[in-house]
């Protein structure tokens, strides 16, 4: 090794390589776990990257870092690039999902109070018997006169805000008159909870674990019940990014790829587990991080565990081929939720920014084509018709918004 | 020329900042600036006090929550904008940049935002850099007490004097390319370890 190759702060110590610097951008949730890891582990250095992961505190500002350029890459709810391409709330900007991180992970836990009051709700699996149970109460609640319940999502283009809507709607119940959906920042939850600001959340791990240990909250659904294997997170980059630094992001998928299969092995859930709990990455106890990578959750504070087998999944195959490739049908199964429920009006647009923002094209450049064409696999959401990609308008129109209960 | 009637929301847990930015906003004529440095009730809050312009720390969690009142046009009087002009970028990432984002009614026109805007930026700058300053100083401080430790440490076990133990940390610290501060807290740290 050269004496200048020793001095570089940018070359790799193990193979004296210059390092490429990449800036991303990530919310303190269990789901930043394949972008730690590739970090951590040396899965970037090894495809010469040097991963400079900044934490952010809110969606928003991951949104605003990654349109300005701030950051190269980001940890992005899945319906985030539609969003920015529509210029819904913000400015208008072509953002890209190359890679899916994960499916699953959120759960809607509500406060003990709202679970005593409906009695048997059912199991965490199953969203019918649960959403019978809420419009019961929901009715019961008018016609005493009072409030309607309050849920919480985290962002207003998030899995989260559309899982709670689609599994209100399931129970015949209007999500926007016949209760109320809030934003809450999942560090905010917990307390919300015990106020009593909100009666039920949708969030992702390891929050809800959290409410249920500090005695506030239940764990009542796993969203995994209600839309199997969808995306929940993506790697979000500019199309610029893509266009003018193709082989960083090549790099960026190959490392992420080695990550997942390292986080998808059990043998190394420990090690994760211990990763994610620093104050620097999620910052909560270990026990409750490793409650979502083995889908062994605790529902209430007494009482066993839950198994749910693929609660979270970070690699491998899916029904769908592989999990991490992005499909066009996932994306526009998104869009389809945002048109339902007006974040969006025009459906062509909507569905060109979903072909544009999941396309496989990258994906399938860095490994390669699938081996079948999958991308009009169906999703099957737990209540019916599922959502046939090839004629998304169809599913639209068969699923209005629910009229609201009058009065 | 400034349009004294707008109401000024300005959301920030920081209260010496919104301080600062509050009186900014007076000085330059604008008398309706609301403060709130806890983001409870939030909703409520806005919703009461009906900014034309809202103000808010980008360290603030609370983002999130503010972005999907405005999805919910039932929920506020009138729509909101985020940021003043979507094709003026230069002013988004300046504010981005001194850690501040701007939520403005629609409609608003940009010559009436402006100023709120430059006068928000240049004084989240210039609290960054007072704070900036301030770490500075007490770092420096630190670091001249750590290497009088060392200094002392140095003295004591192999019985030079101080210039000479001075001398001898400065040039470990050049031949290990190393901060003169770093040299001596592993001085501190190893006659912690060895007693």
């Amino acid at each position: 090794m050269t004496r200048e190759t020793a001095l570089d702060p940018n070359r790799s110590p193990a193979t004296g390589r210059s390092l490429e610097r990449l800036r991303v951008g990530f919310i303190p949730l269990v789901d930043c776990a394949p972008l730690v890891v590739a970090r951590d582990l040396g899965f970037a250095e090894a495809e010469g990257l040097e991963l400079d992961l900044v934490r952010e505190t809110s969606w928003a500002n991951i949104r605003d870092r990654i349109v300005l350029g701030h950051f190269d890459a980001a940890h992005m709810l899945a319906p985030m690039p539609l969003a920015a391409r529509l210029g819904l709330g913000h400015l208008t900007a072509p953002i890209l999902a190359p890679w899916v991180l994960n499916h699953g992970g959120n759960s809607i836990a509500i406060s003990t109070a709202l679970h005593d009051a409906g009695g048997a709700w059912g199991a965490v699996d199953d969203p019918a018997a649960a959403g019978r149970v809420l419009a019961r109460l929901v009715v019961e609640r008018a016609e005493r006169g009072e409030e309607p319940l309050t849920f919480a999502s985290v962002h207003p283009f998030s899995c989260h805000d559309q899982q709670l809507r689609h599994w209100f709607a399931a129970a015949g119940l209007d999500p926007d008159s016949d209760l109320r959906i809030v934003v809450v920042p999942p560090s905010y939850m917990v307390d919300a909870m015990a106020e009593g600001g909100v009666d039920g959340a949708c969030v992702g791990a390891p929050w809800p674990s959290l409410s249920v240990e500090a005695g506030v909250g239940r764990i009542l659904l796993t969203t995994g019940s209600i839309w199997p294997a969808t995306p929940e997170k993506v790697l979000g980059v500019r199309e610029v990014f893509a266009e003018r630094r193709p082989e960083a992001l090549a790099a960026l998928l190959r490392a992420l790829d080695r990550a997942g299969a390292w986080i998808e092995d059990p043998a190394n859930r420990p090690d994760l587990a211990a990763r994610l709990a620093r104050p620097e990455i999620v910052g909560v106890p270990e026990a409750l991080v490793m409650r979502a990578l083995a889908g062994e959750l605790r529902a209430g504070r007494d009482g066993a565990p839950v198994s749910v087998p693929g609660f979270l999944r970070f690699h491998g195959a899916g029904p769908h081929g592989a999990i991490n490739r992005p499909r066009v049908a996932d994306g526009l199964w998104l869009a389809a939720q945002m048109l339902r429920w007006g974040q969006v009006r025009d459906r062509d647009r909507a569905f060109a920014a979903a072909r544009a923002a999941f396309a496989p094209a990258t994906f399938d450049a860095v490994f390669g084509p699938p081996g079948a064409a999958r991308d009009d696999e169906t999703v099957r959401p737990f209540d019916g018709a599922p959502f046939d990609a090839r004629d998304p308008g169809a599913w639209l129109d068969a699923h209005p918004r629910p009229v609201g209960r009058p009065g | 020329m400034v349009d004294v009637s707008l109401t000024i929301l300005v959301i920030d847990e920081n209260p010496v900042r919104s301080a600062i930015l509050e009186e900014g906003l007076r000085e330059a004529g604008f008398t309706d600036v609301v403060r709130l440095d806890t983001t409870h009730e939030l909703l409520r809050r806005v919703y009461q006090i009906d900014p034309d312009v809202i103000l808010m720390d980008l360290a603030n969690p609370s983002r999130d929550v503010l972005e999907q009142m405005f999805q919910v046009s039932r929920m506020v009087k009138r729509p909101v904008a985020m940021f003043v002009d979507q094709s003026d970028t230069a002013m988004i990432e300046a504010s981005v940049d001194a850690g501040v984002s701007a939520y403005i009614v629609d409609g608003l026109r940009k010559e009436r935002v402006k100023p709120i805007l430059d006068m928000t930026v240049s004084r989240f700058n210039a609290f960054d850099r007072l704070t900036r300053e301030l770490d500075q100083a007490r770092t420096e401080l630190a670091d001249r007490k750590l290497i009088e430790r060392a200094k002392g440490i140095l003295m004591k076990s192999r019985g030079v004097a101080e210039e000479e133990a001075y001398a001898l940390l400065r040039k470990t610290a050049m031949n290990e390319k190393k901060k003169l501060s770093e040299i001596a807290q592993s001085v501190v740290t190893a006659a912690q370890l060895l007693g």
